[in-house]
């Protein structure tokens, strides 16, 4: 078998192309599919927690609670706060009792009393669903009920999961809980009857401080996203790689 | 081939065909990977709907102001113009049709989230009008003496 050099490099650029060509970059979009495709790309939900201004009031707890159906007095909830007090001996005393739904209204820490001329530096951290983009918690999910929605927000399908609890167990953030009701998987998810409607989360509505935002990343006129973008921010646990959307200003490195 | 091979064999070639018959009617039609991605985007499509039509609560005051005009004149002109209404009214929705009487929440607690003392230094929380639960009249709801709607009053 004879082959001319020309032949040869014809040959060995087609097979490379071709190989590097996936199927998929050949599919045809219906006009609804390109329609969603291209709105759907216009949104990118992501939050902004700004502990420098949280005072710990715990509205934002109780609203949630009330906003989202979570039953009232169970330990659970889908947002929280969490109060941390770096004493002179550089210890870290960190509470958040019921998940600060009543406001933090003693300095009594974990029935400790602590003097505050002994006070270093203190606190409050709200916290909540970081909608990864690569979200471990929907990696695990054996039956595909929770997932990712194309503008960012992981959802939890009620009458899809079968309450295996796997996905509890893989967030790196601690975020999602047992429903006591619905006997299933439950986080927090923007509100998202609320954000597809144009509105705030109830958090944020209920925060009268503006340490909690929320934005849409694909906005660059959005203020919250020019923040987010321009100003210093950081996530929690980014070592894990899960690309959290959730970004904190005045993050201490106290906050775990 | 044997028998005893062939049998097992036809078993379990007909087991997978009843469960993919089953699976046919019982997963619904719009299960699948929507999106780029099988591990993030394999779901039940019609459940973004669902969640997307979940009860909206807290109707904010541009709903309150509708009826309630003057108290939220007043409270937009205070320094709790920041605190929404359903902070200490609880959620609106369903009022007035249904609940005819939204709560009022006037215990010291609901107050102290704000205002108790907690000395921190370089928190925000220090640098609000602040007051010591334990010493401060220890009997009295704050609102004998205080004006929620605008804590610059006082009650007639």
């Amino acid at each position: 078998m004879s082959c001319s050099r020309r032949d040869f490099l014809k040959q060995a650029c087609g097979g490379t192309l071709a190989s590097v060509l996936p199927v998929s970059a050949f599919t045809f979009l219906s006009n609804e599919e390109a329609r969603a495709a291209v709105e759907n790309a216009n949104v990118r939900w992501a939050f902004l927690v700004d502990t420098t201004k949280c005072v710990g009031c715990g509205l934002c707890v109780k609203a949630c609670k009330n906003e989202n159906e979570i039953p009232y007095d169970a330990p659970v909830t889908r947002t929280w706060v969490e109060r941390y007090v770096i004493t002179k001996d550089g210890q870290a005393h960190i509470d958040s009792p019921m998940g600060g739904r009543d406001g933090f209204t003693e300095n009594v820490i974990n029935g400790e009393e602590i003097d505050p001329e002994n006070i270093d530096k203190a606190f409050f951290v709200p916290k909540l669903c970081n909608q990864c983009d690569n979200p471990p918690c929907v990696q695990v999910c054996p039956v595909g009920a929770t997932y990712q929605t194309d503008d960012g927000v992981v959802l939890v399908d009620r009458s899809w999961c079968i309450g295996c609890g796997y996905c509890i167990m893989a967030c790196p953030y601690g975020v999602r809980f047992f429903h006591p009701v619905h006997k299933v998987a439950d986080k927090c998810n923007f509100c998202y009857h609320r954000i597809t409607k144009g509105m705030n989360p109830a958090c944020v509505d209920s925060c009268a401080f503006d340490a909690r935002r929320i934005a849409n990343l694909r906005d660059p006129d959005d203020p919250v996203t020019k923040i987010i973008t321009t100003e210093r921010v950081a996530v929690l646990k980014d070592e894990y790689g899960t690309k959290p959307h959730v970004f904190y200003i005045g993050l201490d490195e106290n906050v775990r | 081939m044997k028998w005893h091979v062939l049998r097992p064999l036809w078993l379990a070639i007909g087991l997978v065909v009843v469960i993919l018959i089953a699976r046919q009617f019982m997963v619904p039609d719009d299960f699948g990977v929507h999106g780029d991605s099988f591990t993030y985007n394999f779901y039940r499509q019609s459940n973004v709907q669902e969640w997307k039509e979940f009860p909206v609560k807290h109707l904010g005051h541009e709903s309150c102001v509708e009826c309630h005009e003057e108290k939220v004149t007043m409270l937009s002109a205070s320094p709790h113009a920041a605190i929404e209404c359903e902070n200490c009214h609880g959620p609106a929705a369903g009022h007035p049709d249904e609940i005819e009487f939204l709560p009022i929440e006037r215990s010291r607690e609901h107050c102290l989230r704000c205002h108790e003392a907690l000395e921190y230094p370089h928190n925000a929380r220090s640098e609000l009008p602040n007051i010591r639960n334990r010493t401060h009249k220890r009997r009295r709801e704050c609102v004998t003496c205080h004006v929620p709607h605008d804590p610059r009053e006082k009650p007639e």
